[in-house]
């Protein structure tokens, strides 16, 4: 969010009658937002129930150890139709919560903290700062637009498969470094509906991270520094890489950039975008030397590579054997500057940041925020996330036929509601449940303790 | 801890009772000693102490580098915080922290400042420990620190020593270098954000050196909570107990002066009459400089004006006949002889003690000059804070300080960092440094007088 996105007039323009998205395209029709079409959709089916259970963490059982107050405490908040935006609705039961959204209609539904007395009672205590935080998810947003300096098949909202392949790698990386590197268990990536990712780590130790805390996580993710005003945005110093810079090279980076990249996004095949790298090489010779060699062989000799891995392959050789480090990490700096991730760090520094419910529809695109299965992302395909004209489509299509586990699962709905279920909610309510039970133990032993003697 | 008249016999305890001492020779401040404290120890003990404060102060604000800083507080603390008595030095330096945060609790800008300069003094010492001490403290402060067993250690050998060499460290493996601590990584912020360690599981695995960080930051917060502890208690139940004992001294101390004052002219100090207009624009300090062209100007001078330059001048070396004389001069061509000698003299001669109650009074600091307010025809206070810019950058530049260092000069005042403002202008017009910093009107005088002669004596 942090680059001015180009919004484009044309993305609003008004059609008669509702047509199907066509393949491929993700930009679809305003009319894919009519309020009575959302109304089918939260009704039959936005998961509710699943939602209920995520945000309960365990509490909503009837062991001792369970806190009623605990779903009451989280913040939603609305954005309802003409930009009205509702902040700090609460909820106490499955019901409540369904009813709600049933009833509003929410175009967005955002998911707040924790705070540490129920937001709807804020204004009942005097003094400032009463309400605070003190649980949240440790969430991320990697958002496309963050890369138009670096892709050319698009720029600001608009997303295609040429691109996409930035998003598979943010998500590769940081999610291998937040299982890996950090012990996280319980991550949730999910589409957000456009042009981004967003992650959701659910762990226990994970909400109670202290702001501090959470902004040194982002930090150290963070590589990519630029801006307008300097050309080299990636710096890479010391004499060899941290192991999780070395590792998302090796194993992500490099990838990407050399058999997809750079290639569907012709980096070096014009003399406007090869500029750019030749840019970011502090000695002047090479670039010189590479300069003369490029402007030459305007079109490859054997027209059977492609001119962006020749070039490649030349720019590699001249830097890698340069007695400079600085000059031999400029390969990898390259790399980092055009694949690497890039969050928003205010997202993730914040606890009170709210960010968008998982299977909401946005509103420009008409697609569901479905999951993606970081295992196999490098499957994800924007361009078939289904859409709300399509989910009620196939709703009238089977029509009568009664299905137990809900009106979703006869709709494209249901690979994306299975996978929220299997791969994320159900670890992580065993896991609340066992941590619940273990400390209710422990609590008990320990006031045993003190009364026997 | 108990204060006791000095008749009464002084007894105290080796170490710190209720805690035993992580570290003999650093402790941690955890809790208030149970020991019997001379009165007079009370308060001499904190003001050692805040000479070592007020210096890594000083240190800091003049972005001393940290190898820098890590001598001079080495010299700090050793000239300091002596005492005669071997076994004592422990209990001085704990008698004197736990006066400090008496003083320091009161504000949130004194607790700031407090704060700051006893980690940073924590620090320093904390790295100067033997590594048993060091983990002795470790221990103390809870810290959910392991050390990492060999066995681990071994297979992760690599990837910390490419953390090592990412950010410049080159990992030796000598036997202390080797030693890693396993801790979570929520613990160490500040390591993970410059990706300073490396992470696995959740652990961050944290080199000796960085360690010190860690206890730092533990020493730090246990300290910020302490400190609204004491004034909690300061506020409902001491300062009313100790009205007529302990809290004159406390309330004192925070805002004191820490130098020679200056009662007692030295050598250079003699100067006459005659020399006094050269000397003024050789060796005075701008404050006093305006002080004194403003009476040549003006004939005139008013109270706070006449207090503050009478003093300065008085420590100066001017004897109270020469400064009569002095005065008289200027004043009677305004007011005349005869109401000169009827409403000033007896307070020139009140000030060198000759009158009234005979007390010899100090000349100003210049924290105390930088504290006043001057109003509507006064010219006392300080000029770095009490001018406007234009007045300041002309007055400077009629004193002859350069472009350059006028810049310099200015950046301070912006920053409120007015006695260094001070020292810079001393700093171009001398083309010498003052290490010491000006922290008093007389000191800048009698450095500029001593600098001058030696490049007198230099050049015959």
């Amino acid at each position: 969010m942090t680059r001015q996105g180009a919004y484009k007039e044309s993305d609003d323009m008004l059609i008669d009658e509702p047509k199907l998205p066509q393949q491929g395209q993700i930009a679809a029709l305003p009319n894919e937002f009519n309020p009575s079409y959302l109304k089918i959709y939260y009704s039959k089916l936005f998961p509710h129930a699943d939602l209920y259970r995520w945000m309960s963490y365990g509490n909503d059982g009837k062991h001792p150890a369970c806190d009623s107050s605990y779903l009451g405490r989280r913040e939603f908040s609305y954005t309802l139709d003409n930009d009205i935006f509702v902040r700090y609705n609460t909820f106490n039961s499955a019901t409540e919560l369904e009813n709600s959204i049933k009833d509003k209609c929410p175009l967005k539904i955002d998911i707040g903290p924790i705070y540490n007395l129920n937001p709807a009672h804020r204004n009942a205590y005097a003094g400032d700062n009463v309400l605070t935080p003190v649980e949240r998810e440790l969430i991320f947003d990697i958002d496309m637009s963050d890369y138009d300096d670096v892709r050319y098949c698009c720029s600001g909202a608009d997303v295609c498969l040429n691109c996409w392949p930035l998003m598979t790698v943010a998500v590769k990386v940081i999610d291998t470094s937040l299982r890996d590197d950090f012990g996280f268990r319980h991550i949730l990536w999910v589409y957000s509906g456009r042009r981004g990712v967003h992650c959701w780590v659910c762990d226990r130790k994970a909400r109670r991270l202290t702001n501090e805390q959470r902004a040194a996580v982002a930090d150290y993710f963070r590589v990519y520094k630029g801006n307008e005003n300097n050309y080299k945005k990636v710096s890479l110093m010391g004499q060899v890489l941290h192991p999780f810079l070395a590792r998302s090279y090796t194993e992500v980076l490099k990838e990407y950039f050399e058999t997809k990249l750079l290639t569907s996004q012709n980096l070096l095949s014009s003399e406007e975008r090869y500029e750019k790298i030749l840019e970011m090489i502090p000695d002047q010779s090479i670039a010189s030397e590479l300069r003369g060699k490029w402007q030459e062989s305007r079109r490859s000799s054997s027209a059977k590579e492609d001119i962006n891995i020749v070039r490649w392959e030349q720019l590699k050789q001249l830097l890698q054997k340069h007695k400079a480090q600085g000059v031999r990490r400029c390969v990898e700096e390259i790399v980092f500057t055009y694949t690497y991730p890039r969050l928003d760090m205010e997202v993730s520094k914040h606890m009170n940041h709210l960010l968008k419910a998982p299977f909401c529809v946005h509103p420009k695109t008409g697609r569901v925020c479905v999951p993606i299965n970081p295992n196999n992302c490098e499957e994800f395909d924007p361009t078939t996330v289904p859409t709300l004209i399509q989910l009620l489509e196939e709703l009238n299509r089977e029509g009568l036929r009664s299905d137990v586990e809900g009106e979703w699962n006869k709709t494209s709905l249901a690979n994306a509601i299975k996978l929220f279920r299997s791969s994320f909610l159900q670890p992580l309510l065993k896991i609340c449940k066992e941590e619940m039970e273990s400390s209710y133990n422990a609590k008990l032993q320990q006031s045993k303790n003190l009364l026997s003697w | 801890m108990q204060v006791v008249r000095s008749h009464q016999s002084h007894r105290s305890f080796s170490s710190s009772s209720g805690s035993v001492s992580a570290s003999p020779t650093l402790p941690l401040y955890r809790s208030a000693p149970e020991l019997e404290v001379r009165l007079e120890d009370f308060e001499s003990f904190a003001i050692d102490r805040l000479r070592v404060l007020k210096g890594i102060s000083d240190g800091l604000s003049r972005g001393k580098k940290p190898d820098e800083m890590e001598k001079l507080v080495n010299e700090l603390w050793k000239t300091n915080m002596r005492h005669q008595d071997s076994s004592q030095v422990l209990n001085k330096d704990i008698i004197s922290h736990f006066v400090l945060r008496l003083v320091y609790c009161r504000t949130e800008e004194l607790r700031k400042w407090f704060l700051s300069m006893e980690s940073a003094l924590f620090r320093h010492r904390f790295r100067n420990q033997t590594a048993e001490a060091q983990r002795a403290i470790m221990e103390e402060f809870d810290l959910p620190c392991k050390a990492v067993s060999n066995a681990e250690f071994e297979s992760l050998k690599d990837k910390l020593g490419q953390v090592a060499r990412s950010i410049g460290h080159n990992l030796s493996l000598s036997t202390t270098d080797a030693i890693y601590y396993k801790v979570p990584f929520e613990e160490v912020p500040e390591l993970v954000t410059g990706r300073k360690v490396f992470i696995n599981q959740g652990y961050a695995y944290v080199a000796m050196n960085q360690v010190v960080s860690l206890v730092a930051t533990i020493f730090r917060s246990l300290l910020s909570k302490a400190l609204i502890l004491t004034n909690r208690k300061w506020a409902t139940s001491i300062r009313e107990q100790e009205q007529h004992r302990l809290t004159p001294i406390v309330e004192a101390l925070c805002s004191s002066y820490l130098g020679p004052d200056f009662s007692q002219p030295k050598e250079y100090g003699e100067i006459s009459l005659k020399d006094i207009d050269q000397v003024a624009k050789s060796s005075f300090p701008l404050c006093m400089r305006h002080l004194f062209e403003k009476l040549r100007e003006d004939h005139h001078l008013k109270h706070a004006g006449r207090m503050q330059l009478g003093l300065f001048l008085k420590g100066v070396g001017l004897n109270v006949d020469d400064s009569l004389a002095f005065w008289r001069e200027e004043f009677s061509k305004k007011v005349g002889l005869e109401k000169f000698e009827k409403d000033y003299a007896y307070n020139i001669r009140h000030n060198y003690g000759k009158e009234g109650k005979k007390t010899d009074y100090t000349p100003y600091s210049c924290q105390k000059i930088i504290l006043s307010t001057p109003g509507v025809g006064d010219h006392h206070g300080c000029p770095y804070r009490h001018f406007g810019e234009e007045n300041l950058r002309a007055a400077l530049s009629r004193m002859g300080v350069n472009s350059r260092a006028m810049e310099d000069v200015m950046g301070k005042v912006r920053n409120r960092d007015y006695q260094l403002a001070c020292t810079l202008t001393f700093e171009a017009l001398h083309a010498a440094s003052c290490d010491a910093g000006i922290n008093h009107p007389n000191q800048y005088f009698s450095d500029s007088q001593r600098l001058l002669k030696a490049k007198k004596d230099s050049s015959t």
